[in-house]
């Protein structure tokens, strides 16, 4: 099964001609990923890696039945390409975009609610390095090949931390069901809530590696669905113990602004509600083995 | 991007926030000359730092007599203020605000923040001024007024009333408490700013509504957009190495530690920096060079960090995911080409074609020291560095 996307998943490239949307659609078509077209206004008509370009999203979604969508939209018109997705009847959207505006971020959040909840598209992202589910389809600019197939669901602010994650559990010889960027902007599509209720769901994941990091109410929020509604094992890292308050660390939402916004304070409140914590970065295969191990007992 | 007092007073001011007459000072000569400008008998002189908590730092001066402004901006010019909110390098004063000192009757607080939970604007208030608002939310938390803003309509009349009803402003007030409110919100959607702070907002002892102090912070990702915003950085309120680091494209946070860390992803550079510090050490810098890690990038981190004197060692760990290891194996090598390195160094590759990547490190002959995990990575730089200081000491 997995979440979000898989083998039949149809995939649209919003900035598709682009140096960095051409590079990651070849990657995700090597990948397996049934990439169906790309949209950039004004060079609608051609033809691109083998593929259709069209000038607008719902263009797209009627000549090809695509219902996913990945973006790579510079951040002055991100927002608004998202957007034109939701209204495209998208069903699902990564956003690769760093640098989008926040305010931009409320708007789009605000236009989403415009549809209902059963037709309203799902946004991972801004900032992220995207999903991927392992041997099926990988929207995203991941190295695909870090990731094993298996049964245990990643959800993740960062990046390159995400695929330490990874390549720590293919040592171990553990799979992943689904990997899930969900971007290290303060005001982000989904959050780690959102994305822990359908690993939940998903009968293809067993225990959940959520890696969380300084600043927001994001983890915290995670922690008590995770101790009122969850039934599988949590396993949880917050990166930035060693971050100063109220310095900025690299992502726009990592920093420490607030009470409970600290890595310690966040871990605390993980661990109160039952979740395992990863004493260290170097630490994640062997927490997931352990985990993986009592729940086979 | 923060900005200073007085570039908030005159932006909230085109906004209808009616602030004391008051003037920008560079030197005690024209500290004096504004004080006449102004008229009246007591002056404020105020230092313009990017920090909070200038009071305590001894940053403001009330002067009776335009001599005694003359001598508390000779006093602050110059100096760097310091506090917690500074760090210990503090921060220079290059600048100050001689501002008519007001005779107050009541102080509120007034802030506007992006609200992550709720995803939108919010409106936070009190009636008890002058306090920092966390002290606040400890000691008075029910005297916090909160109202979120619909982001499709904005703030309506009703929310600004609703807020100085709740403050207790007599009837009076009402109406420039509204428009102070309003005012204020729509400064911060129209500069997309990410924080507007006014406190105090003071009620004076002739019944006027003033903001006797006011902060301002900016959406770094909308400066695209707000060419006269990005006009009013001050870049002597800055980290120089952190500004350097920005100029060259790095993202870089200058700390007090002794190991200089060169990390690809802003996640990966803080998980490295917190298994420094589990393994005994602490990070000299933030470090985050971007997903490419090309050599060029990497010979800039290396000149970044080898300009901090507190550094003793160096730990690069670089996850190669799209690239390959062996291509920054050998952007590291060019890099240590261009650069002069007496420090030790630790590398640790992860990911695509790490074998042929430390087969290159290794056949260079260069004192590479070479890690596997990122907790050997995090040993081996903190055995580094107490071999280093031994040697020294």
């Amino acid at each position: 099964m997995a979440i979000l996307i898989n083998e039949d998943t149809r995939v649209i490239v919003q900035g598709y001609t682009g140096q960095i949307g051409s590079f990651h659609a070849q990657e995700m078509m090597d990948y397996g990923t049934q990439v169906v077209g790309g949209v950039t206004p004004g060079k609608g008509g051609i033809n691109h890696l083998g593929k259709p370009v069209f000038n607008t999203v719902k263009e797209a979604v009627a000549a090809t039945g695509a219902n996913a969508s990945i973006v790579f939209v510079p951040p002055p018109f991100a927002a608004d390409s998202l957007m034109e997705a939701a209204d495209a009847g998208i069903e699902y959207c990564v956003a690769i975009t760093d640098g989008i505006p926040a305010h931009d971020m409320i708007r789009l959040k605000r236009y989403m609610r415009r549809y209902r909840a059963e037709r309203r598209m799902r946004l991972t992202g801004p900032n992220c390095a995207g999903t991927i589910s392992p041997g099926r389809a990988m929207l995203g600019i991941m190295p695909g090949h870090i990731y094993l197939e298996g049964n245990v669901g990643i959800v993740g602010r960062s990046g390159t931390l995400g695929y330490e994650a990874a390549s720590q559990l293919k040592a171990m010889g553990i799979g992943v069901s689904t990997s899930v960027g969900i971007g290290g902007d303060p005001i982000n599509g989904s959050s780690f809530r959102d994305i822990l209720e359908l690993f939940e769901q998903d009968p293809d994941t067993d225990a959940v590696v959520m890696i969380g990091e300084i600043g927001g109410p994001q983890e915290a929020e995670a922690a008590r669905f995770f101790r009122d509604h969850m039934s599988k094992p949590l396993i949880a890292y917050i990166a930035g113990l060693t971050a100063p308050k109220g310095r900025r660390m690299g992502h726009a939402g990592a920093i420490i602004s607030a009470f409970g916004e600290s890595a310690a304070e966040k871990l605390e409140i993980l661990q109160e509600c039952g979740a395992t914590i990863v004493p260290h970065p170097s630490h994640f295969g062997p927490s997931v083995a352990a985990v993986l191990e009592r729940r086979a007992k | 991007m923060d900005i200073h007092e007085y570039q908030a007073k005159e932006l909230l001011q085109q906004f209808g926030v009616m602030v004391p007459r008051g003037g920008l000072a560079y030197s005690p000569e024209q500290a004096r000359y504004r004080a006449h400008e102004i008229g009246g008998e007591r002056w404020v002189v105020k230092a313009q730092v990017h920090a909070g908590g200038r009071g305590k730092a001894g940053g403001i001066r009330i002067c009776e007599s335009d001599g005694a402004v003359e001598e508390a901006a000779e006093e602050l010019l110059g100096k760097r203020l310091v506090n917690a909110q500074t760090g210990t390098r503090g921060r220079i004063v290059n600048r100050l605000y001689v501002e008519a000192a007001t005779p107050i009757e009541r102080e509120f607080y007034l802030g506007i923040v992006l609200d992550r939970a709720k995803e939108q604007i919010s409106v936070v208030a009190s009636p008890e001024g002058g306090m920092e608002i966390e002290e606040i939310a400890q000691q008075r938390p029910d005297s916090i007024v909160r109202c979120a803003i619909e982001p499709a309509v904005g703030m309506q009349e009703f929310q600004a009333r609703e807020i100085a009803f709740s403050l207790g402003l007599p009837s009076t007030l009402i109406a420039p408490a509204v428009k102070t409110l309003m005012g204020a919100y729509r400064a911060f959607r129209d500069l997309d700013a990410v924080m507007v702070e006014i406190n105090p907002l003071a009620v004076t002892g002739d019944g006027r509504l003033l903001a006797l102090d006011a902060k301002m912070a900016f959406d770094d990702n909308a400066l695209f957009r707000r060419a006269s915003i990005s006009e009013l950085r001050d870049k002597s309120q800055e980290d120089p190495r952190e500004m350097q680091a920005a100029d060259r494209g790095l993202s870089y946070v200058g700390l007090d530690g002794q190991i200089g860390c060169i990390i690809n992803g802003a996640g990966l550079a803080m998980a490295t920096m917190d298994m420094i510090q589990h393994a005994g050490g602490r990070p000299a810098n933030f470090m985050d060079i971007g997903g490419g890690a090309s050599p060029e990038r990497v010979a800039k981190a290396f000149r970044l960090v080898c300009n901090d004197a507190n550094v003793q060692a160096i730990l690069v760990n670089i996850f190669a995911g799209i690239n390959r290891c062996d291509w920054v194996a050998a952007g590291i090598l060019q890099a240590l080409e261009k650069v002069e390195l007496n420090l030790p160094l630790v590398v640790r590759l992860a990911g695509t074609k790490v074998e042929a990547g430390k087969a290159l490190l290794r056949a260079s002959g260069r004192p590479i020291i070479m890690a596997d995990t990122l907790a050997d990575a995090a040993d081996q730089a903190v055995a580094a560095w107490r071999a280093a200081t031994e040697n020294r000491a």
